[in-house]
């Protein structure tokens, strides 16, 4: 039943390249946009040209 | 304290640009998974793996432009007319982003190269050119939280970069004279059919664009922390004036 | 004053310093010694030990290299002297040149001992018909080595956490030296039957590489010392 869905002794390793891949550049990008968040309360306005 | 409206504090590095680059990785990377893992069809020769390379083959060449984008704008500090710390954020933005995909790209490379070799890594000139690049440019960060003044800080990361660019080749042929009977190619002999390389292509479009984006935003709470740092000395000063004055 | 002669003057201040502490003789050398014996305990083989001896005599040197550059620059920041230098108005090139030339002495003397050591313990056998190979590969390694020396260390001598941050910048930086000399070395040596004409591209590869950290060097030492 699992290899009619495809499934094989491959899968774990695409799973776990795309799960490492997406997963981290997420958390790269979370981490990023918390930082911002966070200390864009105590720079002012011109200090933020591209707003 | 700056008056800032509701909108503007929950996306303090977005402009309409970025979130319209955003949404169009985000549907580029959805695509890219759907069609990655389950609408295109398994490989004749490696089968599964293939897959890996929808993700590896983005990722990689991603990591590569970033390296490119960190020594094209560091050359552009050190050169007279062109400095800007602009341009050393974005070199540093750039580094950042380009050691996450590196890292990245060397997981899902060994992913693949165990199933498709049955070894995690193998010396050719590609892979470890890649891996001494990882290491390069984890240093480099290092060098740029070394302190000291913003413009310091960029001369001294500028160099550095351009030095770990002018030493790629040198790494590259090295390695390459070093095992000549042990050459590999590392990048997949089998034909793709229509369907993988529109996969692959999407993939490529969409990583470039998550790039951009990352970058951009990367970039701009560079120069957030930067501001903060002057402000945060200008305060020290006025304090310290302020206490000279009482006396 | 010359660039030159600043360099000179500074090398032979080094060295003259090296010469008094006999920090280099009494903990560098022993310290080198001991990690060939130490390769020994790990690799437990008379003819692994034989077939390998080039590539521990080289990352042999550049372990006991980065003592050597700390120690370089430590003698340099702990008074300020680096600064003081600069504020008097001496060339950064000149400094650049001169901390180079200083340790590449020190170099030399390191890996003649290594050499040594790899012949001794080793039973690494160098032929008559390769020594001038193994000289040109030992000079043009060791110019290399001691500019990204100066040049690294330089730049991590102000820093918090030196010691740990000049490991991470310059192993990666040394790795073409290290592959390049070895090659060369095994060349020289005639260690798995390579024959010496093999060796001579490498010493093309190691001169490239002095040539380029030997310009970077001394255009931008200044901006890499800057406090």
């Amino acid at each position: 039943m699992l290899a009619s869905m495809g499934v094989s002794e491959q899968t774990p390793y695409v799973i776990i390249s795309y799960v490492v891949t997406l997963g981290g550049i997420a958390v790269f990008a979370w981490r990023m946009l918390a930082r911002a968040r966070k200390i864009a309360p105590q720079v002012s306005e011109e200090d933020r040209p591209w707003t | 304290m700056p008056d800032l409206s509701p909108v503007s504090i929950a996306r303090p590095t977005g402009t309409r640009v970025s979130r319209v680059l955003g949404i169009a990785s985000l549907v580029g990377i959805v695509w890219l998974v759907v069609f990655g893992l389950f609408l295109s069809p398994n490989d004749a020769t490696q089968k599964a793996g293939v897959r890996i390379l929808y993700i590896h083959v983005p990722s990689a060449w991603l990591a590569y432009l970033a390296f490119i984008v960190t020594g094209i704008s560091s050359a552009a500090y050190l050169f007279k007319r062109t400095r800007s710390l602009t341009w050393d954020r974005i070199a540093g933005a750039s580094a950042e982003v380009g050691v996450l995909f590196m890292g990245v790209t060397l997981v899902s490379g060994s992913l693949w190269g165990r199933i498709s070799w049955g070894i995690y890594w193998t010396w050719d000139s590609r892979l470890t050119t890649t891996a001494f690049l990882f290491v390069t440019y984890i240093g480099y960060l290092a060098v740029r939280g070394l302190g000291g003044t913003h413009q310091q800080r960029a001369r001294r990361s500028a160099i550095i970069a351009l030095l770990a660019t002018l030493e790629v080749p040198l790494v590259h042929f090295s390695v390459k004279w070093w095992r000549p009977l042990h050459q590999q190619e590392s990048v997949a002999e089998g034909k793709l059919n229509g369907l993988m390389l529109f996969t692959l292509f999407v993939g490529i479009i969409a990583f470039t664009l998550l790039y951009v984006w990352l970058v951009l935003h990367r970039q701009r709470v560079l120069a957030m922390e930067d501001a903060l740092d002057d402000q945060g000395l200008d305060t020290a000063l006025a304090e310290r004036r302020a206490e000279g004055a009482q006396i | 004053m010359s660039t030159w002669r600043i360099a000179r003057l500074i090398a032979a201040k080094d060295l003259r310093i090296e010469l008094r502490s006999r920090v280099v003789t009494n903990q560098v050398l022993p310290f080198a010694a001991l990690v060939m014996v130490m390769f020994a305990f790990a690799l437990d083989n008379d003819n692994v030990l034989t077939r390998v001896a080039p590539g521990l005599v080289w990352l042999a040197t550049m372990f006991s290299m980065l003592v050597l550059v700390q120690r370089s620059f430590a003698v340099e920041s702990a008074d300020g002297a680096l600064d003081a230098l600069q504020v008097a108005g001496v060339r950064p090139a000149g400094i650049f040149l001169g901390k180079s030339m200083a340790l590449a002495a020190q170099l030399a003397v390191l890996e003649v001992v290594l050499l040594l050591a790899a012949i001794v313990l080793y039973q690494a056998e160098v032929a008559w018909s390769g020594a001038v190979l193994l000289v040109t590969t030992f000079v043009a390694a060791t110019t290399g080595l001691a500019f990204v020396g100066t040049l690294y260390g330089g730049l991590a001598a102000g820093a918090k956490g030196r010691e740990t941050l000049l490991p991470l910048l310059m192993l990666p930086v040394v790795a073409p030296v290290l592959i390049g000399a070895t090659r060369a070395t095994e060349a020289a040596f005639g260690t798995n039957g390579a024959s010496s004409s093999e060796g001579w591209p490498w010493i093309g590869l190691l001169a490239l590489f002095a040539a380029l950290f030997g310009t970077g060097g001394t255009l931008a030492f200044g901006s890499l010392i800057d406090e």
